[in-house]
């Protein structure tokens, strides 16, 4: 029984992961603002994560800036506009429809049209490819070739 | 349509051109949009003398490097015998910046492998180097007499790099008022 107990105990993680910094906002809005920007801007230095799941320490202070941009009263363009002009439009997670970024927003629905285009030529081309009804010579090739089988 | 199963094939080929034009490329390569924008300004404190601080402002109508590093990143030991290389072959003064470091650790370093930087300044907090749209180290920036960035490095300065891609650069910017 005391075994059990033990075992029990691996199901829970012992080290919890926790994010290093809290940050204290006055304002409920601006906690919700300040989520959604880390939630959309890259982390550079691993640059799958977003700035919300991020644990490089550049991370953290690109959190601090977008903290202290948002309890100073700047509003989210202001603090988009600050990681844009240093990192490029390569941070938004969401980048702006634009020349440069069109196939990235179209591309997707291009493939699906085309997708749909080729199923319908399929099966257009299938229901016309009827076979010919069997003529008075066919049925009798064919019993032929029945009996041929039996013998 | 005898063709028809070369569809596949066309389909596989063009496949291998896209991936193959993928694996030249480095994703975490992010071009910067700083080159032939004006540096920022920055003033931090210095490392040797934390009283003091190194700006970049007293560095207006010289052509000069930043290097951002700091004692944790091995690219940034691995290319310091070259910066020393630079620092006393090379007529261009080089300010570092020491990012995100124990101060102790770095001063450490610099007295015990030589010293390449007319002066360090420290950034605990990103600050600078977010400025300058450093997401890695080493980088080493070129910013001419105007204070615009006209070069940057990712990565360590090699010998072929410098020779390539800054001497040349440096030279002309030299020359140019």
């Amino acid at each position: 029984m005391k075994r059990l107990g033990w075992i029990f105990l691996l199901l829970f993680p012992l080290i919890v992961m926790a994010r290093v910094e809290v940050y204290q906002f006055d304002d409920p809005v601006k906690e919700a603002r300040y989520k959604q920007l880390i939630d959309e801007l890259r982390c550079l230095v691993c640059q799958n994560q977003n700035l919300a799941d991020s644990n490089a320490e550049l991370a953290q202070d690109m959190r601090r800036i977008t903290y202290e941009m948002v309890s100073r009263g700047e509003s989210d363009e202001q603090v988009v506009a600050f990681m844009v002009q240093r990192y490029g439009e390569f941070v938004l997670y969401r980048p702006p429809f634009q020349t440069s970024t069109a196939m990235l927003w179209i591309g997707p629905f291009i493939i699906l049209g085309v997708a749909v285009l080729v199923l319908l030529i399929i099966i257009r081309r299938r229901t016309g490819e009827k076979a010919d009804p069997l003529t008075a010579e066919d049925h009798e090739r064919a019993r032929q070739l029945l009996d041929d089988q039996k013998t | 349509m005898k063709a028809r199963f070369l569809i596949p094939l066309a389909v596989f080929l063009v496949l291998v051109v896209l991936l193959g034009v993928g694996l030249t490329l480095d994703p975490r390569d992010v071009p910067s949009v700083l080159i032939d924008k004006k540096a920022s300004e920055f003033s931090l404190p210095d490392l040797f003398d934390p009283g003091k601080t190194v700006d970049s402002s007293s560095m207006k109508g010289k052509v000069w490097l930043v290097n951002v590093w700091g004692t944790w990143c091995p690219e940034c030991w691995r290319e310091h015998d070259f910066l020393m290389y630079l620092a006393k072959n090379e007529k261009v003064p080089i300010v570092g910046i020491d990012w995100r470091d124990d101060d102790a650790e770095a001063r450490k370093f610099l007295q015990e492998k030589g010293n390449p930087f007319i002066a360090v300044g420290v950034d605990p907090e990103s600050n600078a180097i977010m400025d300058l749209g450093v997401y890695g180290a080493p980088e080493t920036f070129l910013i001419d007499k105007q204070g615009i960035i006209r070069k940057k490095h990712k990565g360590a300065m090699t010998r072929q790099v410098w020779r390539d891609e800054f001497r040349p650069l440096i030279d002309e910017l030299e020359k140019s008022g």
